[in-house]
């Protein structure tokens, strides 16, 4: 599919590819599209932020090509690496034969034939008419230096090599760059992207995500789920459940056969919405009773009207 | 100039107006903001108005806490002209706009934006009322909200200790990063050097470079109690916060009474001076009581998850007397001891050798620490860095007996 000129096209590509949008995050995306700078997003964990790289590159037919940020990311095996080994048989090959000089010896060794390329690299160097999605995943894991050795990939499209010189995208990768927020990443590097918070959906959102991602779920079933889950939020916990737990609790809530919340099944399968054992203990037994009926309460005032 | 590009030239104004107003408030946006958000707005176009909110949003916004201030100015600026009206007859005094119109709340930061940062007489007035509250070993059921005024220091203990504290390092042992560096008394072989050595001979002999671990100063954080009780030594201690704030990277500074102020930016100031003075502004609960259960549960809650990363040690001052007599104080500590690498208690009254582990906060706090320190004089505060500088593991021997003796 073509990129989308405006934003409600850019709303129906995320609806095709079963993502459940807000108009406000569509315009931050419409616009990195158009502009071709990159899209920062930062949330809690699980509120889908991985899953929009995921989905446009489905929707919009490109290679995902995906860094997975952690402690001491490096440039070997994020941006590229040489061919030792190639390289070392060459030297070998090339002083048995004895027929080459030392400067074009040197050239040979350190020429593309050799190079191992890692994501960043991929991302710049794709040849075809679609330029790939770079997704650089949890960018908040990694240390400073990582963070400003992107600058110059992400505002220019280009890295260096110095062996070889600056290698540079005819056509800029779309990147997504995401974070946690488990520390505050750089002005500069947030100055060179579209920012958006991607907030925990309404009830009535959520209910839209979980008729698209768990299809299957009982209508009362996803009502009270969705009830359940949106107090939960409102609660002092330590790590509020996101969209996927949502997601996760009604699979493993249809795949038990449940049609009904009831105490005893929430209580068996807590497990799925909060994974903090504090959490859990606080929630257990009569104070998820009383969410229950509380959400219960809700549902009756609400059916008559639906 | 035809009508079309004279409206784009007010809107293009209007844009950047906004993004000034946005600045003065205190978001940090410079005039590459503005051309890119100009930008923004050519590609979205002004025919609807939430497109054009989530625009400017995307290009004015870097941080989830500027969202409440963007969208409080950007109401402001362009739903209604004429609240941005009396904001300008502010700025520029020749001009005069309706004066009677709705009071609408608005952040107090936001209007000393939209001012352009005049002085507010009114505070300044405020500010010499001086009050003195000394309440050593003492610990207050009221909550003492009022601005503490540093200058109280005596010059000589000011002098004495600023110059011996702003020449004190913390030289936390290092921690192994997973980069590397070459060294030739390195333990693994850096091929890349080594075949870059190997073509410089010909290839008729390969030498074998090799490189190392890098290390690095851990995170820190320090968590300094500023109650009544605590009030001598915190206003020592301040300055050594600040010594090691501007020493190196990574450090995070919090105090607490009643309740938890991160003062991280305020120290990072060079001077000692102003740094003190903003500390004093921002915070509200100086020689209060203290309640470190709740104190302790909000930084769990807000901060631990994003100044904890990265194996940091924690600093934790305090005279383990708590308002809340320890109430919460147990679980919260807890959670902070399995959240970062070490946790180092510095506790004035250990100065006494009589000193029992008995108050219900002490008790509670004890079990989670991983060294037990006094500090209360230049002298421990000098012993309290050269400990911290020696490998060892990361619990302290000599916690067992002071949790035998807590128990």
């Amino acid at each position: 599919m073509d990129q989308p000129q405006s934003v409600e096209e850019t709303l129906a590509l995320l609806a095709k590819g079963n993502y459940v949008a807000d108009r406000s995050l569509a315009t931050a995306l419409y616009l990195s599209l158009s502009l071709q700078k990159p899209l920062f997003l930062e949330g809690e964990a699980g509120v889908g932020k991985t899953e929009i790289a995921k989905t446009l590159s489905a929707t919009l037919g490109r290679k995902l090509i995906r860094l997975q940020c952690y402690e001491g990311l490096d440039i070997a095996s994020a941006v590229y690496e040489w061919n030792y080994s190639l390289q070392m048989i060459e030297i070998r090959m090339a002083e048995a034969m004895g027929d080459r000089d030392r400067n074009l010896l040197e050239r040979d060794i350190f020429s593309e034939r050799f190079l191992i390329k890692r994501p960043l690299l991929q991302a710049l160097d794709a040849t075809t008419d679609a330029p790939p999605v770079l997704l650089i995943d949890e960018l908040d894991r990694t240390d400073e230096p990582f963070e400003a050795y992107l600058l110059e990939m992400l505002s220019e499209f280009q890295v260096t090599i110095p062996e070889i010189g600056t290698m540079r995208a005819e056509n800029p990768p779309l990147v997504i760059i995401t974070s946690n927020r488990t520390r505050e990443i750089h002005d500069a590097l947030k100055r060179r992207c579209f920012y958006y918070w991607v907030d925990y959906p309404d009830a009535e959102r959520e209910l839209e995500i979980l008729a698209v991602r768990a299809p299957g779920t009982p209508e009362r079933l996803s009502r009270q789920i969705v009830g359940f889950v949106q107090s939960l939020r409102a609660l002092d916990l330590f790590k509020s459940p996101g969209v996927a737990e949502t997601i996760d609790w009604a699979d493993s809530l249809n795949q038990l056969n449940r049609l009904e919340l009831d105490p005893d099944g929430i209580n068996d399968t807590l497990g799925a919405l909060l994974k903090y054992q504090d959490d859990i203990v606080k929630i257990q037994g009569s104070e998820a009773g009383r969410i229950l009926s509380e959400v219960n309460a809700a549902l009756k005032t609400a059916v008559p009207t639906a | 100039m035809t009508d079309a590009d004279n409206d784009r030239g007010f809107l293009a104004a209007n844009i950047m107006h906004f993004g000034r107003a946005l600045r003065a408030a205190g978001l940090p946006i410079g005039p590459g903001h503005v051309l890119r958000a100009i930008e923004a707005i050519e590609a979205i176009g002004v025919s609807n108005r939430n497109d054009f909110y989530w625009a400017l949003h995307a290009v004015y916004v870097n941080r989830r806490d500027q969202r409440d201030l963007f969208d409080q100015a950007f109401h402001i600026f362009w739903r209604n002209p004429k609240i941005l009206e009396r904001m300008m007859s502010l700025v520029l005094p020749g001009f005069r706009g309706d004066e009677n119109m709705d009071q609408e709340e608005i952040s107090p930061r936001l209007a000393e934006g939209l001012q352009g940062g005049r002085q507010n007489t009114e505070t300044e007035n405020r500010n010499e009322e001086e009050t003195t509250f000394d309440a050593a070993m003492t610990w207050s059921r009221e909550e003492v909200l009022h601005e503490k005024d540093f200058e109280k220091m005596t010059a000589g203990e000011l002098a004495a200790a600023r110059r011996a504290i702003q020449s004190m390092r913390l030289p936390l042992q290092d921690t192994p990063t997973r980069r590397f560096r070459t060294d030739p008394r390195g333990a693994r072989v850096d091929l890349h050097a080594t075949l870059r050595a190997a073509l410089r001979h010909g290839g008729d002999i390969i030498p074998l470079k090799t490189r190392s671990r890098r290390k690095r100063r851990p995170p820190l954080v320090i968590m300094c109690d500023i109650s009544g009780s605590m009030d001598r030594y915190a206003r020592m201690l301040i300055h050594f916060m600040h010594a090691v704030t501007n020493d190196r990277d990574r450090v995070h500074t919090f105090l607490f009474g009643t309740r938890l102020t991160n003062v991280t930016r305020y120290l990072r100031q060079k001077d000692i001076d102003v740094a003190l003075d903003s500390v004093a502004g921002a915070v509200e609960d100086w020689s209060g009581g203290t309640r470190i259960g709740k104190c302790l549960h909000n930084f769990n809650q807000d901060w631990s998850r994003r100044v904890l990363g990265q194996g940091a040690v924690v600093l934790f001052i305090s005279d383990g007397l708590d308002r809340d007599a320890g109430d919460g104080v147990s679980r919260e500590m807890e959670r902070l001891h399995r959240s970062c690498r070490r946790l180092i208690w510095l506790n004035p009254l250990l100065r006494y050798d009589m000193f029992e582990p008995k108050s219900l906060g002490v008790r509670a706090l004890l079990p989670y620490v991983d060294d037990f320190r006094p500090v209360h004089n230049l002298n421990s505060l000098t012993r309290i860095v050269s400990v911290l500088g020696e490998t060892g593991p990361r619990t302290n021997d000599a916690m067992r007996q002071w949790r035998e003796r807590a128990a």
